[in-house]
């Protein structure tokens, strides 16, 4: 197409997005002089819609977000979709991502596969490979006997043989995982620990420790689901270990995502934790049927990640990077702040807005923005 | 007024402590007694009342600055402390102190040059960082020099030291005096100061062990006079007398040579005493009560939390000139215009100067009654006097008026005001009204712009504020009149439109109605529009064309029905498909949307009056009301949906049946019980559904609940089907209900019963009545609704409240960035884009609208 180098040249005065859109929506007959145009039509509309100096977008995104809080449910679980899985979503949930919380109430992955895979060869193997495996669920028994101090774990190999795995395998690992010499009898492995004798007591800790036992699979993923979306196959997991996963040879580690942002930004990096953040505050918003703009959450987002790191919007966060006393005391703990100020001998310059309302100064934000410059004539 | 200041702008705030030495410069008096008041009832001299501190009497004069009452800001005293007392605020900070520093030589327990290069790293950090990075860097040291046990500079030994609280130092369990400490303190060198945290030009650490003690002006603990004359202390006054009654004692006992246990006790009271008079809540100290046993408020609670003087007095401010009441509807007022009652327009004034042009029509105002309406309440000299107008002065300030002098007149209709209701969530909480003088009690608001308040008038009141300069009054037109806030910056889309019975109204005037030209003629007179030209000159006229009559003659759109039906309107006439709550309604369609961009806020705003009232006068002059006969079903209908639910519980049967036998196939990481739990459910929904459909198809259209609920004014059609058929099953936390007695629900049933009606399925409707076990269920869920809803607004508000304070000094610069008060980047380019949501359609701009403009209809 001609209006290829038209486009090119409108780069500079239009947001590429825009331009996107444009190039898309264009019907199929038009003339270079119709797209020109409509690319100037575009110019002077996007001019009409750009922000002006001064304006609070921070509070703006504030207000956007908070207001709707009201009217959002407290239903802490919810169906994501599937009927099988549940997660967090509501108003605890944007509380959870918005605090900045290290540990999630609800981890969770959206796994995709590479080719021959997402189209569903294996599925059932691909997302036991996936899933955590603890000893405890490939035992058809286990006992404690206390006159020969040891414990019996009888094993299902019905249920070692949909793990892919072999009973001597399923030694190995727990040969590894406790340094007490354990041999196959059978069906069963027997575990005797050596040294003094142990009580009843001290036997049943081993026993629920040997439960545990870490066979295969990731560690962290505690659940596995594997759905049909469209004309793919997705695992959805319950528990979150990206940084294993993506090492999984048949995962496909450009879409694949979690929904723990320090997660993402320590793998990622927090470039990807700051879309984490935005796609799970969204999802939340729409879950619930609301309508919130992007660019709020994107501001929250990008203010959660301004310095690099992933910081809450707490007292412990956010807040404590001001750089002024007075906003920093007028939100919490004002004691705590003004004699920290005063070791230091703290400057408060007065540049946001609480300080000067408090002093009933003007703030400097929209109207009260702009200063006058007067030339004095002597 | 002006002329008598001169005012001064605040530039910074340094923080920083007192030392002794400035506390004595600084204190206008020097207290040396308890007694507040002699014989008289005349502050006593040196007592803490001193008339050098301040006045709280009117009459008397400050003794200090020779002002008045309300002119005097107070005046600081001081008292001397017998023995040195700890500061409890500082009281973690002192024992990081004595830990981190030499019990000998007092220096900071770090090797020179490592001392050199903290600092260093210091000041580096508080060059390219905050200072809340290099307090981080001190507490990371401060932990290091904490396990140092020998010291670098004079090899001396370092005992531990530990804190027994709330204020007893201990080194090796041996008592540690404030003396001591003090001495201590004092030997750390300025250049050390600065590794342990603290700028030694306005912070030394011994200052926090206190040898003198400011007093605080009386100004700021005012005595208050009872109706009996008696007159009652502020508590920090009973506080300070405690202190000086006892420093007074130790002073005494110390000079008489008095046992040391004594002075001991003595010195441990006065230590309690100052304390609590900096904070009366500390865990391990019983807190100082009155002789009622109300612990006293002092200084630290002053300060601290919601009520305190941060947040309630200093962050938070109070005006003049405004009035509260409740509000009631009233769509007759423009959207921009509030009601306001006589009374309130009569106390409530905006002041005028006046002028050589309008002193004439000034001193109108002053002529007439200050009874009567409208006339005037003040005037205000060019000295800044205010006099009020009586009946009596009336003729003499009549006189008087000249131009400079201030009127303050009584509100009168188009005068600005500013109109809120609690809580003020997001801007448009707050909205600029015209003023209109109305009769009786309440404000009138018109109902179209109750959405943006969340207002409703089952109570609810509301407060007006009146602009009292040019500058407020300006702003407050540009900036927060009504037509300016029709967008939402929420989501780029009207917040403001029709609802309810304007929604009904124009439904069924856009439906299918036909009118004669009479009758057409008379609403759209009645709605205020006088061009008639519009309307085709037929004696039959189609609802349509009615409403096409008030749109503007070039006005083209297309969109949807909230079924999807195509909308066309072409050149300012409906040409197809009808007006419902997905066009006309708030936070939806792009028809309000679209008119704002073409036609400008203040016609839209007319336009929306205009339709709202067209709606209203239509359903009035073809009568709209809902019976109970609007749910009734034919027979059919109601076998149907019998059918359907004794499908449904069959199919449930034997899904439990299968449950029992163990033939269900789980899902992964579910067990038996979930599985069918899910099952369940999952039919139980899908025959609600069901139902709900039968319900919308026999269902009489043209009833007002029908009419309602297509219309999308009030109501949807699963409230039909409960009220008609089937209420559904009632759920708790996402569950059937499950709880109540053991291993049941309600008594009622037998144990184990997983049946639908024995698990809150509700299989009646409300017209035929629920059955009791199913009247229960629904109060169950009902009470957990409640529930949730009184412990989420809290949460969200707590949340709100963060979010507003971490981001309220955000702004747009010049350059698109946004910056944060120390003009931090926090992006690049606001949104990506650089879009004000407030000036987009929905979140972009309309692209279609511009290709469909260059190409034409084709596209």
């Amino acid at each position: 197409m001609s209006s290829e180098e038209l486009f090119a040249e409108y780069g500079e005065k239009l947001n590429p997005r825009v331009l996107a859109e444009i190039q898309e929506s264009l019907p199929s007959k038009v003339t270079k002089a119709q797209v020109k145009q409509i690319l100037d039509l575009a110019v002077e509309e996007y001019a009409r819609a750009k922000v002006e100096a001064g304006e609070a977008v921070g509070l703006v995104a504030a207000e956007s977000i908070g207001e709707p809080g009201t009217q959002m449910t407290l239903n802490t679980f919810h169906f994501a979709g599937v009927a099988e899985m549940n997660i967090t979503t509501g108003l605890p949930r944007i509380i959870e991502i918005l605090d900045g919380k290290k540990s999630l109430s609800t981890p969770m992955m959206e796994i995709f596969l590479k080719k021959p895979y997402s189209t569903g060869k294996d599925i059932k193997q691909v997302a036991m490979e996936v899933k955590e495996t603890l000893l405890q669920e490939v035992i058809a028994e286990i006992s404690i006997n206390i006159a020969e101090q040891n414990v019996e774990v009888k094993l299902d190999k019905e249920k070692i043989k949909q793990l892919c795995m072999v009973p001597s395998q399923v030694l190995k690992a727990m040969q590894k995982s406790f340094k007490i010499s354990s041999k196959k009898d059978g069906d069963a492995i027997i575990m005797k620990p050596s040294g003094k004798e142990l009580n009843f007591n001290q036997l049943y800790h081993l026993k629920e420790k040997i439960k545990t036992t870490y066979l295969s699979g990731v560690k962290g993923i505690k659940q596995v689901l594997p759905i049909k979306r469209g004309e793919e196959y997705v695992i959805i997991t319950s528990g979150s270990n990206m940084k294993k996963v993506l090492e999984l040879e048949f995962v496909d580690e450009t879409r694949t995502i979690t929904n723990d942002i320090f997660e993402a930004a320590e793998v990622l990096g927090v470039e990807a934790a700051r879309q984490v953040i935005m796609q799970e505050v969204y999802k939340v918003i729409e879950n619930q049927g609301l309508n919130i703009d992007k660019r709020h959450i994107m501001l929250v987002a990008d203010m959660m990640c301004a310095n690099g790191n992933i910081k809450g919007i707490t007292r412990y966060g956010i807040i404590s990077e001001k750089a002024s006393v007075l906003a920093r005391a007028s939100f919490e703990t004002p004691i705590k702040h003004i004699i920290h100020a005063a070791l230091l001998g703290e400057m408060d310059e007065l540049n946001s807005v609480v300080e000067n309302v408090m002093l009933n100064q003007r703030i400097p934000l929209g109207t009260g923005l702009p200063g006058l410059v007067l030339e004095v004539k002597e | 007024m002006e002329e008598q200041y001169v005012y001064k702008e605040v530039k910074s705030i340094v923080f920083g402590l007192f030392s002794p030495h400035t506390i004595k410069k600084m204190a206008s008096a020097k207290i040396v007694t308890p007694e507040l008041y002699d014989k008289e009832g005349y502050p006593v001299d040196g007592g803490l009342m001193d008339v050098r501190l301040g006045v709280i009497d009117p009459g008397l004069k400050c003794k200090t600055c020779g002002s008045k009452l309300k002119e005097c800001i107070g005046h600081f005293g001081y008292i001397e402390l017998a023995r040195p007392i700890v500061h409890i605020k500082f009281v973690p900070l002192i024992l990081g102190w004595l830990r981190a520093t030499c019990r000998d030589c007092g220096r900071a327990l770090l090797p020179k040059n490592k001392t050199e290069k903290v600092r260093e790293e210091m000041k580096r950090l508080e060059k390219d960082e905050s200072l809340e990075a290099v307090r981080r860097l001190i507490k990371a040291v401060m932990t290091t020099m904490k396990n140092i046990n020998k010291c670098p500079h004079c090899k001396a030994k370092q005992y531990k030291i530990s804190l027994e609280k709330p204020y007893t130092f201990l080194e090796n369990e041996k008592r540690l005096s404030p003396i001591e400490i003090r001495t201590r303190l004092e030997k750390i060198p300025d250049e050390d100061c600065e590794v342990l945290g603290l700028k030694p030009q306005v912070a030394r650490p011994e200052w926090t062990i206190l040898t003198v003690m400011a007093i605080p002006p009386v100004t700021i603990r005012p005595s208050i006079t009872l109706e009996t004359g008696e007159s009652s202390e502020d508590d920090l006054t009973h506080k300070l007398g405690d202190i000086v009654r006892i420093n007074q004692r130790l002073f005494e006992n110390i000079n008489a040579g008095a046992p040391e246990i004594i002075i001991e006790d003595l010195w441990d009271l006065l230590q309690y005493h100052v304390t609590t008079f900096f904070d009366n809540d500390i865990a391990q100290l019983p807190p100082a009560r009155h002789r009622s046993g109300q612990p006293l408020k002092t200084i630290t609670e002053r300060i601290k939390s919601k009520e305190g003087r941060i947040r309630h007095n200093l962050a938070g401010k109070r005006t003049n000139f405004s009035a509260r009441t409740v509000i009631s509807p009233d769509p007759m007022i423009g959207l921009n215009e509030v009601g306001v009652p006589k009374i309130i327009a009569m106390k409530l004034t905006v002041p005028e100067r006046a002028t050589e042009w309008n002193i004439a029509h000034l001193k109108k105002f002053v002529e007439k009654a200050p009874d009567q309406y409208p006339s005037a309440n003040y005037i205000v000299r060019p000295d800044g006097k205010k006099k009020k107008i009586t009946t009596e002065t009336r003729e003499q300030l009549l006189e008087e008026i000249q131009p400079g002098y201030i009127i303050e007149r009584h509100l009168m209709d188009g005068d600005i005001a500013v109109f809120n209701r609690q809580p003020s969530l997001h801007r448009m909480s707050m909205m600029c009204h015209r003023i209109r003088v109305l009769p009786y009690k309440t404000f009138r608001l018109n109902p179209a712009v109750c959405h943006p308040y969340n207002a409703d008038f089952d109570g609810d009141e509301m407060n007006l504020h009146i602009p009292q300069t040019e500058e407020a009054r300006a702003e407050a037109e540009i900036l927060m009149e009504v037509q300016t806030q029709l967008i939402s910056p929420r989501y780029g889309l009207t917040i403001i439109g029709c609802m309810q019975d304007a929604i009904s109204g124009n439904y069924i005037l856009t439906k299918d109605l036909e009118l004669s030209r009479k009758d057409a003629i008379a609403l759209l007179i009645m709605v205020g529009e006088e061009d008639l030209s519009r309307l085709p000159k037929k004696d039959t006229v189609d609802g349509r064309e009615v409403f096409s009559a008030l749109l503007p003659k070039d006005f083209d759109f297309v969109g949807q029905t909230r079924k999807g039906d195509e909308v066309i309107i072409k050149n300012g006439k409906l040409k197809k498909g009808y007006m419902d709550s997905h066009n006309l309604g708030q936070e939806s369609g792009l028809l309000l949307r679209i008119m704002v961009k073409q036609y400008g806020k203040d016609f839209t705003l007319q336009y929306l009056h205009k339709l709202f009232k067209l709606g209203i006068y239509t359903l009035d002059k073809y009568g709209f009301s809902t019976a109970i006969s609007d749910t009734d079903l034919p027979a059919e209908a109601n076998q149907k949906i019998q059918a359907i639910l004794d499908r449904a519980e069959h199919d449930v049967d034997s899904l439990i049946e299968k449950y029992h036998d163990r033939d269900l196939e789980t899902f992964p990481g579910k067990t038996l019980l979930e599985t069918l739990e899910l099952k369940i459910l999952e039919v139980l929904n899908k025959a609600r559904n069901e139902i709900g459909k039968v319900v919308t198809e026999y269902a009489k259209h043209d009833t007002g609940s029908g009419i309602m609920t297509r219309s999308g004014s009030r109501g949807n059609p699963i409230n039909m089907a409960q009220m008609a058929a089937c209420v559904g099953q009632q759920a708790l936390r996402g569950k059937r209900i499950e709880k109540g007695y053991y291993n049941r629900t309600l008594s009622c049933f037998k144990e184990n019963d997983l049946t639908p009606k024995a698990r809150g399925f509700i299989r009646d409707g409300f017209k035929h009545g629920l059955t009791p076990s199913e009247f229960f269920f629904a109060a169950m869920t009902g009470r957990d609704s409640l529930m949730d809803t009184a412990l989420r607004t809290p949460k969200s508000g707590y949340l709100y409240r963060r979010l507003a304070n971490a981001m309220q000094d955000l702004k747009v610069e010049y350059d698109y960035t946004v910056r944060d008060a120390s003009s931090r980047i926090i992006q690049f380019h606001y949104g990506e884009d650089g879009m004000d949501v407030a000036k987009t359609e929905g979140g972009s701009i309309n692209i279609k609208a511009i290709i469909k403009q260059v190409v034409g209809e084709e596209a």
